[in-house]
């Protein structure tokens, strides 16, 4: 395609290696101004790095970068933003103990002379920007007190304030209930119309769907293909983007529970600030069943983990396993009782990174036999145990049993916890977000395991903030609001807009339940 | 190229290259000051190994920062920053010269109650900071500071005590004889050991010059503990599971307050160890007034920086900085250049270990840059 | 009683000064996101550097910029160390207290006739109320001018740390420095700037106590009050007032414990010392909270990484 006016960015030629990996080969993409434009690829596939390419983040080692037809050296992210292209990072790039309006004007700050903030200027001419685009967050709000949905837009507007016509958004929904997306792809149009051009970098295909114009696949590193997004199917995207035909239905039988293990009667817990983040919460879980718990990050989804876990005190209630109360004991003794948890945060809960995957792998049985006798660890047994374990679930590299943790990927570090976690022969199994930052193989897995374990008989509890996740993987989907569960259904006898209605607090108009 | 990168890799490299610029900034400091550094290096030297009874003095000065060295790479391994040895090897001191001039025991019992009484008052030091932690969450570091202080003055508060007090000095009695450590201390000194030891000159050099003790064998079997400790048992596991990654470590059961209080408890028992050796095993024999802090503990420090935290490491980082200091002492009354031109290199030698643990970061590069080329 | 009380507040500000410029260096340090503890080391070249230039020009104002620019000059080192090469900012920290008392020491032995102790100054620093005072009741808080300066210094940090767009973006750059550089501000450059400025407060800090509350450079004149300075950064959670106050608590312990030793108190004076340090240690049981360190306190900034 020639270069033209007529587009907000074209690129030609992008390569950028990280030592001898080629991240980006080659890419040529072309954006046309006042379209929604969707990139996407798997996970590591390259779609990140070529925006953060665009952005100037990272400099390409070849290729160049046309802006409505003239040539920019992005060389930081200042001539970017000087030539109006806005980021929204994935990960929010917010400083949590700053107020909305701080974040906002930070870098960019209107001064009233020697360096001093003028915060009346800047507030008043952020609530101008919140008016014209239906961007509702309050100013003066610190950002760690408000919800994800709203660190979202106060991206945006960080954006928008300073003067951007191009924005990225990188994973934009990953986070959000149906009805924020919606929202958000209301503000979406609001910009469009007002002629800004809008790129969104993501792995879902339902959103490219309901939102983008354009869609660019990024597979490996190289470029596969550009589309009309209204000419595609859902599956022919997701093929071009894995390389292969995939499945995107998950695969399993009906379920058949059988007596109930797990029982947590009139939970209460308190948060960090000692307020009730749940609240009276009652949830049974039979063996052979899967229970998904449905919710907005923040609703007691984190106490609730804490609790079961012992890693917090209950201020009342009880959570029993087997007719034993476990509650207000300790880690140790949730694990004695055979409850088993795959937890969200594998780098801070699930592993110890320095340690080898040998040595991750007995983490909770060192003290018992074979692994150590009298006080004194038996490296025999345990490498033995962990190289049995990395062919059982072909966590790769297959030889990486003395190699510290930290140097395996994600997937093959989630594979060492759930191999672990299932190796206890638990009867109940706990994966809160198993298959977050996860590709499409090891999401598979990740399923496939859970499915796995309930047909073994054991019952499983699936956290998941992703309601696709939940919906297609659960036998009874349960939703959580403000610390409570709101509502339980049977799988297949409720839409996703129901959930996503009761996940925001709202009114259950459903029929089937 | 790999094999390049295999070496650069190793921790040893990294601290030899430390040390190596340790050297060079000196050498450049002597000469920008007008001193030889030829001259100097071999005044140091020669104020190391010249003599049996230098080598003997290093050895026994060695002693001490060897063992708070290998308190504070004990506690660092488990997550901890014990900046507190120079407080616990105070405290052991001074309960050892307590029991040491009170008690007066046969030898077989006398000195094992004396270096008992060292080492529990170290640990219970250490046990008060790795209690403030776990029960309060209160920095490690800060109660240290504090308590670092807390013990000079108790130990100048002890000294000044009627009960303890020599008289027209500023220290306590000397300890019981029975308590001493010191090798053949009564033989050396006797009308025929003196006569033996004129046939052989140099072991009269090391025996009767020195305090020979029995504090390096002490210290090297600590060294030897520490590390199975550390390495080949469960409670080491789960030590350096809570020090790696406590959020971990909680939630596959492990009890980490405990862990915390019982990792200072071993460390400040290290520390302790040092001072109560140093009571026993060298001369005077007692503690003294202080007016500002003696730097055992703090030595430690350096000793487990430069070790890169291993134990064994410690033994060899000890006998390092201990030549340095004792073999600096000649640079000064050789050729008249500052002393403290060790503690500069010292200091440098640190500095570069920190810059240094780069080094296998960089190897690593050099090592995928050479497989690029390879292929 | 009034007079007690005046010298009891003349002694409390005494011992706080040399600790409130300590302080400061580290907050504006950690607040960029740099852990110091080589303080310490700072100080004591300031304390030397502002001794030896005080007494070879006979300016003690002169002293003590240079005390200034010597921890400046040091803490350069630090700043290498910990944000270029991203080494262990800890072990950094322990190499500069080496360095910083080597250094000093070397270099006394070689402007001092080999001795460890420099000259006297021939004229300190000036107290805010001058040298000629009779009034018993001013000449106890006759104070020296850099209690007064060590204030200033405070309410400038407060107002650059909450008031100043250069004071949002240091915040910024040591909470989220991944945010600060996507919005284009350098890292880096901040963090050098922070850390250098830490070591020019530390500096003044040391000479504070070489140009007004003694008048020459001793091996012990810094002796720890890197380390309580350190302590209240903490203390005082990172905030110039914070630690305004947790050092003025620390001097208020040390002067009582000067009154009480004065007088034929019953306790001896090795114990009353103890004071301020259990007092702190106290105090931070009663009042311990949430920790409220800069998230990428000691944290290398990598570009890319989240």
């Amino acid at each position: 395609m020639e270069i033209g006016s007529g587009y907000a960015v074209q690129m030609r030629g992008i390569t950028k290696k990280f030592g001898s990996f080629c991240a980006l080969d080659h890419i040529d993409v072309d954006i046309k101004k006042g379209t929604i434009h969707a990139m996407l690829g798997e996970n590591g596939a390259g779609k990140s790095t070529l925006m953060n390419v665009l952005y100037g983040l990272y400099q390409s080692d070849e290729g160049e970068i046309y802006l409505e037809g003239q040539k920019v050296n992005m060389k930081n992210p200042n001539v970017a933003i000087a030539h109006g292209i806005g980021m929204v990072h994935q990960h929010f790039m917010l400083v949590d103990n700053f107020t909305v309006t701080q974040n906002i004007i930070l870098g960019n700050e209107i001064t009233s002379g020697a360096g001093v903030i003028n915060m009346k200027k800047a507030r008043e001419e952020i609530i101008k920007t919140i008016e014209k685009y239906g961007l509702s967050v309050d100013p003066d709000a610190k950002i760690e007190d408000i919800s994800v949905g709203m660190q979202q837009r106060v991206e945006i507007l960080k954006a928008l304030y300073r003067g951007a016509n191009l924005l990225i958004l990188d994973e934009p929904t990953a986070v959000l209930t149906p009805q924020e997306i919606e929202d958000l792809i209301k503000i979406m149009n609001n910009l469009i119309k007002d002629g800004k051009t809008i790129i969104i970098i993501t792995h879902k295909l339902k959103e490219i769907k309901e939102s983008a114009d354009v869609c660019t696949i990024i597979r490996r590193g190289k470029y596969i293909d550009t589309v009309d997004v209204k000419k595609v199917k859902e599956e022919e995207l997701a093929t071009m983007m894995v390389g292969h035909a995939v499945n995107l239905v998950v695969d399993k039988t009906e379920a058949t529970p059988k007596d109930v293990v797990f029982e947590i009667d009139n939970l209460t817990v308190l948060d960090e600030r000692k307020i009730p983040a749940v609240k009276n919460l009652s949830l049974k879980i039979r063996k052979g069943e899967i229970v998904g718990i449905a919710g907005i990050d923040g609703n007691g989804q984190k106490e609730l983990v804490e609790a079961i876990t012992n890693l917090t005190k209950v201020a009342g209630g009880t959570i029993k396993i087997n007719g034993v109360e476990v509650q207000n004991t300790s880690p140790k003794n949730t694990i004695d009782n055979k409850i088993a948890t795959i937890h969200e945060d594998r780098q801070r809960r699930g592993l110890v990174l320095n340690y080898t995957v040998a040595h991750n792998m007995v983490i909770e049985k060192f003290k018992e036999e074979p692994f150590s006798k009298k006080g004194f660890l038996n490296e025999k047994e345990i490498v033995e145990h962990s190289k049995q374990m990395i062919k059982e679930y072909d966590i790769r590299p297959d030889n990486c049993e003395l190699q510290p943790v930290r140097g395996l990927s994600g997937g093959n570090q989630q594979k060492v916890i759930i191999a672990r976690e299932v190796a206890n022969d638990p009867d109940l199994l706990i994966a809160v977000q198993p298959t977050r930052g996860l590709d499409v193989g090891a999401i598979e897995y990740v399923h496939k395991t859970l499915i796995r374990e309930r047909d073994k008989g054991k019952a499983v509890l699936l956290i998941s903030f992703e309601l696709d996740e939940v919906m297609n993987v659960s036998d009874t989907i349960a939703v959580i609001y403000d610390g409570k569960i709101v509502k339980s259904f049977k799988q297949g006898t409720v839409d996703e807009n129901t959930i996503g209605l009761l996940m925001a607090g709202g009114k259950d108009d459903a029929k089937n339940s | 190229m790999q094999k390049i990168a295999n070496i650069l890799k190793k921790q040893i490299t990294s601290t030899i290259i430390a040390i190596i610029f340790g050297f060079i900034v000196a050498a450049i400091i002597l000469a920008a000051t007008g001193y030889s550094p030829a001259d100097a290096f071999t005044a140091m030297f020669e104020g190391i190994f010249s003599r049996p009874k230098y080598i003997s003095n290093v050895i026994i000065k060695s002693t001490p920062i060897i063992l708070t060295g290998l308190s504070v790479a004990f506690a660092f391994k488990t997550g901890l920053f014990n900046m507190g040895a120079e407080g616990q090897y105070i405290m052991s001191s001074v309960f050892a010269t307590i029991v040491g001039i009170k008690l007066d025991l046969p030898p077989v019992l006398q000195i094992p109650m004396v270096i008992l009484a060292g080492v529990f008052a170290g640990a219970v030091y250490g046990a008060v900071v790795g209690y403030l932690k776990a029960r309060f969450g209160i920095h490690e570091v800060i109660t240290s500071i504090m308590l670092n202080w807390v013990a000079l003055y108790f130990s100048n508060f002890i000294v000044s005590l009627k009960t303890f007090h020599q008289p027209n000095s500023t220290a306590t009695f000397t300890v019981n004889e029975s308590s001493f450590t010191t090798i053949l201390h009564k033989w050396k000194v006797s009308p025929e050991g003196i006569a033996w030891l004129k046939e052989h000159p140099t072991i009269m050099d090391v025996l009767l010059k020195t305090d020979v003790n029995i504090g390096i064998i002490v210290a090297i079997i600590m060294v030897i503990v520490i590390s199975i400790l550390l390495n080949r048992t469960t409670k080491g596991y789960e030590l350096k599971a809570v020090g790696f990654n406590k959020d971990a470590a909680e939630f596959a059961g492990i009890n980490v307050k405990k862990n915390i209080l019982h990792s200072m408890i071993i460390a400040g028992a290290i520390a302790g160890l040092a001072g109560a050796l140093s009571v026993t095993g060298v001369q005077p024999h007692r503690i003294s007034t202080m007016a500002a802090f003696e730097n055992y503990g703090f030595n430690g420090l350096s000793v487990a920086l430069i070790a890169a935290n291993s134990p064994i490491g410690c033994l060899f980082a000890g006998l390092l900085f201990a030549g340095l200091l004792y073999g600096g002492q000649s640079i000064q009354s050789t050729i008249g250049a500052p002393s403290e031109v060790i503690n500069i290199m010292i200091g440098t030698i640190v500095f570069f270990v920190a810059l240094t643990r780069i080094v296998p970061v960089l190897a690593d590069k050099l090592a995928k840059r050479g497989e690029k080329h390879a292929h | 009683m009034l007079t007690k009380l005046f010298l009891l507040i003349g002694i409390t500000l005494m011992y706080s000064t040399p600790l409130i410029f300590g302080g400061l260096g580290g907050v504006i340090s950690e607040r960029s996101g740099v852990i110091n503890i080589g303080i310490e080391g700072m100080m004591t070249i300031g304390a030397f550097v502002g001794a030896c230039v005080g007494y070879y020009t006979e300016n003690p104002w002169l002293g003590l910029l240079a005390a200034g620019a010597a921890g400046g000059l040091i803490a350069l080192l630090h700043a290498v160390a910990s944000i270029t090469f991203k080494a262990d900012q800890t072990i950094s920290g322990i190499a500069i207290n080496l360095l910083g008392s080597g250094v000093s020491l070397f270099l006394c032995r070689l402007f001092f006739e080999g001795a460890t102790m420099s000259k006297p100054v021939p004229h300190k620093l000036p107290k805010i109320f001058g040298s000629h005072v009779s009034n018993n009741l001013l000449k106890n808080i006759n104070v020296d001018v850099t209690v007064v300066l060590a204030l200033v210094c405070a309410i400038l940090l407060w107002f650059v740390l909450y008031k100043t767009k250069w004071g949002l973006r240091i915040r910024s750059v040591g909470e989220h420095p991944a945010a600060a550089d996507t919005l284009g501000i350098n890292v880096t450059l901040t963090r050098y700037v922070c850390v250098i400025l830490s070591g020019v407060f530390a500096g003044v800090g040391g000479a504070s106590m070489t140009l007004a509350i003694i008048s020459n450079f001793t091996p012990t004149a810094i002796s720890g009050q890197g380390f309580i300075a350190l302590a209240a950064v903490i203390f005082g959670k990172w905030s110039p007032h914070g630690v305004y106050g947790a050092c003025i608590l620390f001097g208020f312990a040390q002067a009582l414990t000067v009154l009480l030793g004065g007088g034929n108190f019953v306790v001896p004076s090795e114990i009353l010392s103890m004071l301020p340090y259990i007092l702190t240690i106290v105090i931070l049981i009663l009042f311990v909270g949430k920790s409220s360190a800069p998230k990428a306190d000691g944290v290398p900034y990598e570009k890319g990484s989240r």
